[in-house]
């Protein structure tokens, strides 16, 4: 059951030390075997870089606090015929006008919200929110792998090259660790290109990371291979998108096209991430128009664009957002909010009992606040992060994937 | 000739003070001579060694060496200033970069569909818009990094800016970015740190990068601009990041209520002309006048302007930021995990020397840690130090067109100059930097670079390729110039097995001739290894 690969990176951690081979069995047969058992299930991560507010993005209108606190930036509340205000969900709570391409899923109870969701965790660092949440240890730096790596190496092995994706140039915190997820900004650049021979180039690189030492280096070489052969056996790139699927240009919008063509060529994957930046909104975040506006329309176009080129196919998919923290609740001096606490998740797909706001809601009144300016955290994120991994990715005790972490009962936004 | 001179009896002077001796002096701390060491030096203090360097630096003495370089105004540049000089953007005040490249007119709101295609025309050519400031900014810092004789202060300058990042794409930075460096991070990338953190914290890149400029007294009314009438307030941006990035660290024992009493300390702190000359300002009616407590220490109403300064003196002398400043620069210099003993041999420095950058860096390389064998190719390259140290192992040069080039290379492996959004910068640390996607992009530039399809870089390997005829001395001179003799040996292994590759040693047309070996691909093939990856 232990595979050697897996302890690889845990020995070698910032390592010049060399140790001996350890000859990596073939494992392509296995593979193959893999791929073919179709429509395995995934888990999409949205990662909202820069906290997202979530009072914006999901409106408390019903909260009578809520328009006091946002003079200029506050969402009204639904109106008939009003194309400016929130979209109303369960008469208490709105969604921003921005994602209004995104009602059509809550209608058909395939997206639902998980609101005051955050860490437990009090700091309002962007880096060391990201990095607790990535690691899944609020409070703890030390630890050394991702908790989407850690719900990848819960899974059977052996797996797909593809199996954990990160669409970017780097690879998150959240995907490092012994899981061997790859990370690649663009399928179609993702081969050795050479003016001639690029095969006895590839050949010859491959070869120079096969063997030798065992650390990061070879070992992502190794990898790296692997998958190239992989996606070059199946065609990718060659899908477009399906049911006139039209996805923006922006990067959050090309990360999912590529993580749907993934999918759609049965490469086994199971874990796909991407980041969606500009969330900082210090400086004029605007209402209904504007700077966050504006990146909210970027994000509901992409995933609807997503949600639609998968079509049915999104029965197996589950696209889980999250950001370090949320916003102030006050908007500061500059028609803006600064760093907060808690924020809003949202879920989207098939296994999602959708059409539903999920989590005790703490209010906005001063002395409800958490330290007397931000939305109070009322649902752990590894509450959720584990019963949606636990379910999507059929992991027996979830709460595992969260060092130090008991478990808390399911929120049942899975179903 | 007598600039020269001079600059060798300086070097000799600051390394009688600087404790910095060669091996055979058994008094003082002493330098390894030995060309691993050299070798180790050049990777680590340069952007990498050039053909003839590791004998340049032997006959020169390793430690007069790194004193020159730690005095680089002493060091010729013209080689690297004059191909500079094709970038004009370079010299130009933020006033001269606003008009020669302004902002493009703001989109008419009533959609005529007949001015669409007017709009069009009307557009400025890519060379005379806003971008080409980044852009040439960013083939500048390439050009540097691969001609520049003066190699550490081009490494402090990406660690510094780095440190202190603004991002280019971030509304004004664009105009300001330029001087930003010129002025503030390169003059003092090997002077002192209490300068750098007074530089940036009144730059308007750094103002606006965090939004100072708009953080003002709570009750503050605006009187000019669009927004006239409207109350402003406070912004916490800068505060925070002051503590966290620049000074202190995240654990450096600061609280919210910190963040808060030192963004009122800083209201006021604006830009004069944003669209102009931007120049800092301090604004009283902006500024909020009240008693503030920050880290236990009380600044008394009334304290206007010096309330800022006053909060950046105090937070250069806290512990916790010479402790930070120690910790990143041995995990620039040393390793990715800093010994610990060495960050507080470099932090009581810092404190001893008052944030003498040269001081620390004279700490670090007289360190036992610093020469440690462990501590050899320890490192992963960045991609901007991956591009350069590729381009001068193999002997190259380039122009300004290039730098462009080898830009766009270091932005495809994940390191686009001036383009890190968050107020970290780019990480430090091998983890953030190998992963599939960028390793196949180092090894397609590799191929690149040495099959010459990257215009505007020369490359002569005609020294590495003995004798075509010869694939196996080829090899051993490729192996020798690029990695040193360090080879593991499996890359020797895989390398010899290529020479019998048909596409590797080709024979001539007829078969009659002698052999002939890829010598581009052999070496495109060392500068993809796993240890080329590694200083």
């Amino acid at each position: 059951m232990t595979n050697p690969l897996l302890t690889r990176r845990a020995l070698l951690k910032g390592g010049a030390c060399a140790l001996a081979a350890v000859a990596a069995p073939p494992r392509f047969l296995a593979r193959a075997a893999v791929a073919a058992e179709a429509r395995r299930r995934v888990l999409v991560a949205v990662f909202q870089r820069g906290a997202v507010d979530g009072l914006s993005m999901v409106v408390p209108y019903g909260d009578r606090d809520y328009a006091a606190a946002r003079a200029s930036i506050a969402i009204r509340p639904p109106r008939g015929g009003d194309a400016g205000a929130a979209v109303d969900l369960d008469g208490f709570f709105g969604l921003h006008p921005a994602l209004a391409p995104l009602v059509p899923l809550w209608e058909s109870r395939a997206f639902a919200v998980v609101h005051a969701c955050g860490s437990p965790d009090r700091t309002r660092s962007h880096f060391d929110a990201q990095d607790y949440m990535e690691s899944g240890t609020p409070g703890v730096k030390s630890t050394p792998d991702g908790w989407l790596a850690r719900a990848a190496g819960a899974r059977p092995t052996p797996g797909s090259p593809f199996r954990a994706v990160a669409l970017g140039p780097t690879l998150p915190r959240v995907l490092r660790g012994d899981a061997g997820a790859i990370s690649l900004a663009s399928l179609d650049r993702f081969d050795v290109r050479a003016t001639t021979e690029a095969a006895v180039a590839r050949k010859g690189f491959e070869s120079l990371y096969e063997q030798g030492v065992q650390d990061l280096l070879h070992g992502t070489g190794r990898e790296t291979f692997e998958a190239v052969r992989m996606l070059k056996s199946a065609n990718a790139v060659q899908l477009a998108p399906a049911n006139n699927a039209e996805y923006p240009r922006s990067r959050l919008g090309q990360s999912l096209r590529q993580i749907a063509q993934l999918i759609r060529a049965d490469v086994g994957l199971e874990i796909a991430f991407t980041d969606a930046e500009g969330w900082d909104t210090h400086v004029g975040q605007g209402a209904e128009q504007g700077q966050l506006a504006a990146r909210l329309r970027d994000f509901s176009a992409s995933l609807a664009a997503f949600t639609q080129d998968l079509g049915d196919r999104m029965a197996d998919v589950v696209v889980l957002t999250m950001s370090e923290f949320g916003r102030t609740v006050a908007e500061n001096g500059n028609r803006g909010t600064d760093h907060g606490h808690a924020t809003a998740m949202l879920l989207f797909g098939g296994g999602v009992r959708g059409g539903k706001v999920y989590g005790r809601w703490p209010g906005l009144a001063r002395e409800q606040l958490y330290e007397a300016r931000d939305l109070a955290v009322t649902t752990d994120f590894r509450a959720l992060f584990a019963e949606v991994a636990g379910r999507q990715l059929a992991i027996a005790r979830p709460a595992t994937l969260f060092p130090g972490w008991t478990g808390v009962p399911a929120l049942g936004v899975m179903s | 000739m007598r600039r020269r001179r001079v600059a060798a009896v300086l070097g000799m002077l600051a390394l009688l003070g600087a404790g910095l001796r060669p091996a055979a002096d058994a008094a003082g701390p002493a330098l390894p001579s030995d060309d691993a060491a050299i070798v180790h030096a050049l990777s680590r203090l340069e952007f990498g060694a050039r053909p003839g360097d590791v004998e340049r630096v032997k006959s020169l003495g390793l430690a007069t060496w790194i004193e020159r370089q730690l005095e680089p105004r002493w060091l010729d540049d013209r080689a690297a200033e004059q191909v500079l000089g094709a970038l004009p953007t370079l010299t130009m005040s933020i006033a001269q970069l606003q008009k020669e490249y302004p902002r493009p007119p703001a989109r008419e709101k009533s959609a005529d569909p007949q001015m669409a295609p007017r709009v069009l025309l009307d557009r400025p050519p890519p060379e005379k818009r806003p971008i080409r400031i980044v852009a040439e900014m960013q083939a500048a810092r390439l050009v540097r990094a691969i001609e520049s004789e003066r190699q550490l202060e081009e490494v402090m300058v990406d660690f510094w800016f780095n440190h202190f990042n603004v991002h280019a794409a971030k509304g004004e930075v664009k105009w300001y970015v330029t001087a930003y460096e010129r002025d503030v991070i390169r003059p003092n990338a090997l002077g002192r740190f209490g300068d750098l953190l007074r530089g940036t914290a009144t730059h308007p890149a750094m103002l606006f990068y965090l939004d100072n400029w708009l953080s003002t007294r709570p009750d503050f009314t605006l009187r000019f601009g669009p927004n006239r009438g409207k109350r402003a307030g406070l912004n916490e941006n800068y505060a925070r990041e002051l503590m966290e990035l620049h000074t202190l660290g995240v654990d450096g024992g600061y609280m919210q209520k910190d963040v808060t009493e030192v963004a009122r300390a800083f209201t006021g702190w604006t830009i004069d002309r944003p669209r102009d000359a931007a120049r800092f300002v301090f604004r009283p009616l902006m500024h909020d006048r009240g008693e503030k407590t920050i880290l236990g220490t009380r600044l008394p109403a009334g304290g206007g302007r010096d309330d800022g300064e006053r909060v950046l003196s105090l937070l250069l002398h806290h512990p916790a930021t010479a402790r930070f400043i120690a910790t990143k620069l041995v995990r620039r210099f040393v390793a990715d995990e800093p010994p610990p003993a060495l960050v507080e041999r470099v932090a009581a420095t810092f404190r001893a020397r008052d944030g003498d950058v040269k001081a620390m860096l004279r700490t670090i390389v007289a360190s036992p840690e610093f020469w440690a064998p462990d501590a050899r190719r320890a490192k992963i390259k960045k991609p901007f130090e991956y591009v350069a140290s590729a381009v001068r192992a193999v002997g190259g040069h380039v122009d300004a067109r290039a730098g462009f080039l080898l830009a766009r290379s270091a932005a495809e492996m994940g390191e686009g100059l001036y383009g890190a959004q968050p107020p970290t910068g780019y990480p430090d640390r091998a983890e953030a930097w190998v992963n599939a996607g960028t390793l196949l992009a180092r090894m397609n530039f590799a191929l690149a670079l040495t099959q010459r399809r990257l215009p505007g870089v020369t490359l002569d390997l005609s020294p590495l390729a003995v004798d075509r005829a010869a694939p196996d001395a080829t090899l051993e001179r490729l192996l020798d110039a690029l990695l040193h003799g360090e080879a593991s040996a499996q890359t020797r292994a895989v390398l010899t097995a290529q020479l019998t590759n048909p596409e590797i040693r080709r024979q001539t047309s007829d078969d009659r001739g002698p052999a002939d070996t890829d010598v581009e691909k052999l070496a495109a093939l060392v500068i993809g290894s796993p240890e080329f990856q590694r200083r």
